[in-house]
């Protein structure tokens, strides 16, 4: 409860500040409030993505586009505060009104407990055969909607790509001497280098194990394609773009970006050859968990792949901007 | 904690002006994204303690629990995340590209050039 009113507060803070760079750093902590806050409320999968994305990659992506515009938020010449302030006031006094017909916090008769959860929670052990319920529903039960968020996730990349992934004339930035990055700035900090090669590799093979062992315990496709990428962001950063782009370079991300869609829409569209229905894994082998256990694997795989891409695609487009 | 049983909507509603707050007030379009992110969150926030359960667990099935809390809203909610920040990112590369046309990421003075054309 008070790590909500926390959020609260941290939520004003970002209303007051000025200076962008404070305000970035502070929807950070935000974001890694919220995950907290989501641990203390049993959503362990989310809290380990809200910690990833929110207190990562989102981050990273603003303070990117920062140094491409401004980190200081002019004074508004034609504002009217107050006129927005009665609004939200109004709003937010009609929403609170609307809130008193609400279930108490935690109630386990409220509707939302007794619609299809009871059913998710008593037959997804028979019927998937995970330990993880959220990874069953996820994959298996909404699988529809799992494959429209790849969907969206696979077109706001390519979105990016289009809109500021063309190299214009001088917009591009030229290919520096890394040897000139290593000397100066960040790079030049010895202990950050050698720390970053040290934890690579295991942030890699953590994401692996997310990926893998997703079905088990928190974790899976979402969380591990953000861990994956966030580790090429981290080399990116303390060493150099270029140097990152030539370990996984444009081709390489485009194509997974791609293929992790296709992976996941054809494991759909095999089940419609066996003779069931779309994402409908029981087919898939003789026995109905193994299918389902394969099939989930096999779309989990799509959307790590297809995360990663996007997201190590998307900072990397940033980042190649020349200012 | 027992003290009023509708606290985490109204968290959610402040926050959620908040953010419409920061949308409508401000002129500055990074900060407006920021705005959006607030509202966003307090969305994620409200899903999130609807679901959970007096009394139960994180929903990964095992021996001897009998009471666990609600796992659909935080499939949802684990997706809208992932999705928010691809969306947010778009958003971002508009505003990088807004800036390379106009030389601002003020809205007025957006406005203003448009009119001066």
């Amino acid at each position: 409860m008070s790590l909500m009113a926390f959020m609260g507060v941290i939520g004003f803070a970002v209303a007051r500040l000025r200076n962008l760079f404070g305000v970035v750093m502070l929807t950070g902590i935000f974001s890694l409030t919220g995950a907290v806050l989501y641990v203390v409320l049993d959503a362990v999968d989310v809290a380990f993505t809200e910690a990833a994305v929110g207190a990562g990659i989102a981050t990273v992506l603003m303070l990117g586009t920062l140094a491409l515009t401004t980190s200081e938020e002019k004074p508004a010449s034609d504002n009217k505060p107050l006129l927005s302030l009665l609004l939200v006031t109004v709003t937010g006094a009609v929403l609170i009104y609307g809130t008193l017909d609400m279930p108490y916090y935690g109630e386990a008769t409220a509707p939302i407990n007794n619609h299809v959860a009871p059913r998710y929670l008593e037959e997804s052990g028979r019927e998937i055969g995970l330990p993880n319920v959220v990874t069953s529903v996820l994959a298996s039960y909404r699988g529809y909607d799992t494959l429209g968020e790849t969907f969206v996730i696979f077109t706001a990349a390519c979105g990016v790509l289009l809109i500021i992934g063309r190299p214009q004339r001088g917009r591009r930035r030229a290919r520096r001497d890394a040897n000139w990055d290593i000397e100066h700035g960040i790079r030049k900090n010895v202990i950050l280098r050698v720390v970053s090669k040290l934890l690579l590799p295991l942030i890699l093979l953590f994401a692996l194990y997310v990926q893998w062992h997703g079905d088990f315990g928190p974790g899976g496709g979402f969380q591990a394609g953000v861990i994956f990428a966030s580790a090429f962001i981290l080399y990116a950063i303390i060493f150099d773009v270029d140097l990152a782009r030539a370990v996984i370079g444009p081709k390489v991300t485009r194509f997974f970006l791609a293929l992790g869609v296709t992976l996941y829409a054809g494991t759909g569209t095999a089940c419609l050859l066996f003779g069931s229905n779309f994402l409908d894994y029981s087919i898939l082998l003789d026995e109905q968990t193994r299918g389902q256990h394969l099939g989930i694997t096999l779309v989990e795989f799509g959307v790590g792949m297809t995360v990663a891409a996007a997201m190590v695609t998307i900072f990397f487009t940033f980042a190649s901007q020349e200012r | 904690m027992e003290f009023p049983g509708l606290f985490n909507y109204w968290i959610v509603v402040v926050l959620m002006m908040t953010g419409f707050y920061i949308v409508i007030a401000h002129n500055n379009l990074v900060k407006k994204i920021v705005g959006l992110n607030i509202f966003q969150v307090s969305v994620f926030v409200f899903y999130i303690s609807m679901a959970k359960v007096e009394g139960g667990t994180a929903p990964i099935l095992a021996e001897g629990i009998a009471q666990y809390s609600n796992p659909l809203p935080h499939v949802l909610i684990l997706t809208a995340i992932v999705v928010g920040v691809a969306t947010t990112a778009l958003g971002l590369a508009l505003v990088v590209r807004i800036r390379d046309a106009y030389g601002t990421v003020e809205d007025d003075e957006i406005e203003a050039q448009e009119n001066d054309l």
